[in-house]
């Protein structure tokens, strides 16, 4: 198990390498030209091409590469072309809102989805299978934007229980700070939801014909712990799994929820490093995303062996 | 009303439960107006994120108005449009015109605690001067051989001298004027840094300071009052002229890129002020009680439609010209702000309308009754064969978009041969930098907007210039236009400068550096307990709550 996790270890570092040159050379070929935005709109040619000579955008792809390489195996991603601050330290400022949304989201989805999955292949065919398949279509359906405008005027603007935007720091209390995040987590939560609770339906409706359920079901196990304990278990691999691939569906979400709700994420500092050609921001974003995936898939092979003891690695 | 009650007393329930404070602060039956989280804090949604902070390096007009909360100016700018001392106490000029002399007021510090002296405006002054048009032709008018910086002196720690080989009229104007890059005092060791690189510190010489810890780009800004700044003792608050007290401890900007959250935190009172609501939002905005919606920068925005004069077919003048008759403001104007006319003008020509060198010289050729037969007859003429026309337009900026979607439309009435290239504004000043032919990945014309006080004269008006590949976007060579420009600096009095600016708008239209599209005018949401604020940009000093 440990020298598995190890060779899962050093396979990123591949990856990750791979990662780093698509990045750099997606953004080296794709137009825009951060010394324009930079200098504004009224700025002449001339200032726009002094300053591109003084942040070094003038220099060959390959030097470029190297220079930006060799920072990346000492640990420094760089600094922002905009704000001249060390990416390192954007990433810092926007991790805490983005991965609150995440586990809030995260918490709120499974808590949600899996026992309606549950129930779902329990009374399958019945109206609450129905029902929880027709909210799963919804959940799938209706983009993140539109659930978000409408919690907002609903829940905020109009009953006023909630911020209609904003983020409060976990430092300042969990009131504050969950305060801040039910509407955004509601709203990215739908698809997500929806997804586990799909998954979770079809995994069960397979556990629930197998031999040892209707074997459970004769000794008399009562429902609740046939349904969640012998079935649900069995169900997990799948679940886990998908689970696992939804946190890239969150990455995604968490880009248009934080801008509806103007939350200081690091949606949004991907967003606007892109539309401003903000190379290193972008380069270390997509380069601490891409880590975060690879993370997250590991842990999810690796709790296969929790759900599954015949999984051996 | 009865089931609102009843579900905000629900919510208060569940806030004794849980210990939400925000449902807790929603007990009873007041409107959504929640407390502000600490005393004398503003509020502020503005126009964009604070990208630059050098308000130097950038034309950005976010960075402008964030320069103003830091740094001071010798001179403002009241609502006459007039330069008034702000940092200088006097002036004095010699009677033939080439020496001036200025004196600090008493008590001025930078952010650090250091005094503001005479050197520390000297090299500020050099560097705005370095990246601004009027600064260019100030220094170039300064008695002084190149390599040798003596034009503009500090004899001693609170006097400016500049001497000049001519008279300098507008050397006041020039260093008070809003339109961007501004001449902000900045202390010595930071103005002395390239204008080409921002500068590494904001110690600012103005009312508010600038939190750099507190800075969350792209999300967060805050300034917090300096309590060493010394207000003007005298003249009448106007615009960035007089005295400028600083009423909340705190500003706090937030950014919001989407509008219609930006509308809900202000109509919930989580926002004081918002910079820029859009056209739709507006009536919106209007009919919520504790909502101000008021236009405060009679100057607007002006629109342009900007050739590339390098190449076919808008190398021809003939051809540019006979586009003039096709232009129709009020579709371009409509399709940015919306029906209200209270929001538009129609009918502008080349200078900011209501300002002092707006005139009426050649206006038929834009007011006269549109007729694209006649155009087309008049492209023909001019030699349009059917070359290929490239319009870049910037799909992420609404407004922009919406006028290149207008100026699509009509060059395909013209029967012109257009293609459209929508991306990204990042793109677009990318692709306009290009000076390739359109099949080398060149463009032929974009839409932009400029700020009326970017165009009230030809001191500042960079799209007018004519000297060729040196010039804005575009480059057009157009030596009439810049012995114009010349002229008009020289001019001694403003009726000579009138005089000169009408026969620039009447050359403007024989050479057509960019097609006119409009004014349109933005207004500012605020909540109704604001008061003192002041007209033009927008100024956090003099703005209290009530």
């Amino acid at each position: 198990m440990f020298a598995y996790i190890i060779r899962r270890c050093l396979a990123t570092i591949p990856v990750m390498a791979i990662v780093a040159l698509f990045v750099f050379s997606l953004l080296y070929i794709a137009p825009g030209d951060p010394a324009a935005v930079i200098a504004g709109d009224q700025a002449t040619p001339a200032d726009v091409e002094r300053i591109r000579a003084s942040l070094g955008l003038d220099r060959p792809f390959l030097v470029r590469f190297g220079e930006w390489v060799f920072r990346i195996i000492q640990g420094d991603l760089g600094v922002s072309i905009f704000t001249n601050l060390p990416v390192t330290r954007m990433i810092a400022q926007r991790i805490e809102p983005t991965l609150s949304l995440m586990v809030v989201t995260l918490i709120l989805a499974v808590t949600i989805a899996v026992p309606m999955g549950v129930i779902a292949a329990w009374k399958s065919g019945s109206w609450i299978d129905r029902a929880v398949m027709g909210f799963a279509v919804l959940g799938f359906s209706v983009p993140v934007f539109v659930v978000g405008y409408l919690l907002a005027y609903w829940f905020a603007l109009e009953l006023d229980w909630f911020p209609v935007q904003g983020y409060t720091p976990f430092e300042r209390g969990f009131g504050p700070w969950i305060s801040n995040l039910v509407l955004p987590a509601i709203a990215l939560g739908g698809v997500y939801i929806a997804l586990i609770a799909r998954i979770t339906r079809a995994t069960m409706l397979e556990v629930l014909q197998q031999d040892y359920i209707r074997t459970a079901r004769a000794k008399g196990a009562n429902q609740a712990t046939m349904l969640f304990v012998h079935a649900l278990k069995n169900a997990a691999v799948p679940i886990v799994t998908v689970i696992g691939i939804g946190v890239a569906l969150l990455i995604g979400g968490a880009v248009v929820t934080e801008s509806v709700f103007a939350i200081p994420g690091l949606g949004r500092l991907t967003v606007d490093a892109i539309l401003r050609r903000d190379y290193p921001v972008i380069q270390g974003v997509i380069l601490m995303f891409s880590f975060v995936y690879v993370l997250v898939n590991l842990l999810i092979d690796l709790s296969y062996t929790l759900f599954d003891p015949r999984i051996r690695y | 009303m009865f089931r609102r009650q009843l579900l905000n007393g629900a919510a208060a329930i569940a806030a004794a439960a849980t210990g939400l404070p925000r449902a807790a602060a929603a007990q009873g039956a007041a409107p959504a107006a929640p407390a502000p989280a600490a005393p004398r804090v503003l509020k502020f949604i503005p126009q964009a994120d604070l990208a630059v902070a050098d308000p130097i390096i950038t034309t950005a007009y976010v960075s402008r108005n964030h320069g103003y909360l830091i740094w001071d100016t010798l001179y403002g700018f009241d609502q006459d449009y007039k330069p008034q001392p702000q940092m200088v106490q006097s002036h004095s000029v010699s009677p033939d015109g080439l020496q001036v002399t200025m004196t600090l007021r008493d008590g001025l510090k930078f952010h650090d605690g250091a005094a503001v002296t005479a050197k520390d405006c000297v090299a500020s002054i050099r560097r705005w001067a370095a990246r601004d048009a009027l600064g260019q032709v100030m220094v170039a008018t300064l008695a002084e051989e190149a390599g040798k910086p003596t034009g503009i002196a500090a004899p001693d720690d609170k006097t400016i001298t500049f001497s000049f080989k001519k008279p300098f009229p507008l050397l006041f104007e020039a260093l008070g004027k809003p339109a961007t890059p501004v001449c902000f005092m900045m202390p010595e060791r930071l103005a002395k840094t390239d204008p080409a690189v921002p500068v590494k510190e904001m110690i600012g010489s103005g009312p508010f300071r600038f939190k750099a810890d507190e800075r969350v780009p792209g999300a967060k800004i805050v300034y917090e009052r300096f309590a060493d700044y010394v207000p003007r003792a005298d003249g009448d608050i106007s615009w960035t002229a007089g005295p400028k007290k600083a009423n909340f401890d705190r500003i706090e900007w937030t950014v919001m890129p989407d509008a219609a959250t930006a509308s809900n935190a202000l109509q919930n009172g989580e926002a004081d002020w918002w910079e820029q609501p859009p056209g739709d939002l507006q009536a919106l905005l209007r009919r919520n009680r504790n909502v101000n919606l008021e236009i405060q920068d009679p100057t607007g925005l002006m629109a342009m439609a900007r050739f590339n004069h390098l190449h076919p077919p808008f190398n021809n003048p003939a051809i540019r010209r006979a586009l003039l008759g096709a232009v129709n403001q009020a579709d371009f104007m409509t399709a940015v702000i919306g029906t209200d006319k209270s929001l538009w003008r129609e009918n502008v020509g080349i200078f900011t309308p209501d300002t002092p060198l707006a005139n009426d010289a050649g206006m038929e050729v834009l007011t006269s009754p549109r007729d694209y037969d006649k155009v087309k007859r008049d492209l023909a003429a001019a030699g349009y064969k059917g070359e290929k026309v490239v319009l870049i337009a910037a799909s992420d900026f609404p407004s922009l978009n919406a006028l290149a979607q207008v100026g699509h439309d009509m060059l395909k009435k013209c029967g012109m041969n257009v293609e459209f290239v929508s991306t990204d504004w990042g793109s677009v000043v990318q692709r306009r930098a290009s000076k390739e032919p359109v099949e080398k990945g060149g463009w032929s014309m974009f839409f932009t907007f400029w700020a009326g006080v970017d165009m009230f004269n030809p001191g500042v008006q960079q799209a007018i210039r004519g000297h060729g590949q040196s010039a804005w976007f575009g480059w057009p060579t157009a030596p009439k236009l810049e012995e114009l420009r010349t002229a008009w600096f020289e001019a001694p009095d403003l009726a000579a400068q009138q005089e000169i600016a009408r026969q620039i708008q009447l050359q403007c239209f024989q050479d057509v550096p960019y097609l006119p599209c409009g004014q349109y005018f933005q207004a500012w949401a605020y909540r109704r307990n604001l008061s003192g604020v002041l007209k033009g940009l927008p100024m956090f000093w003099n703005v209290q709550r009530s």
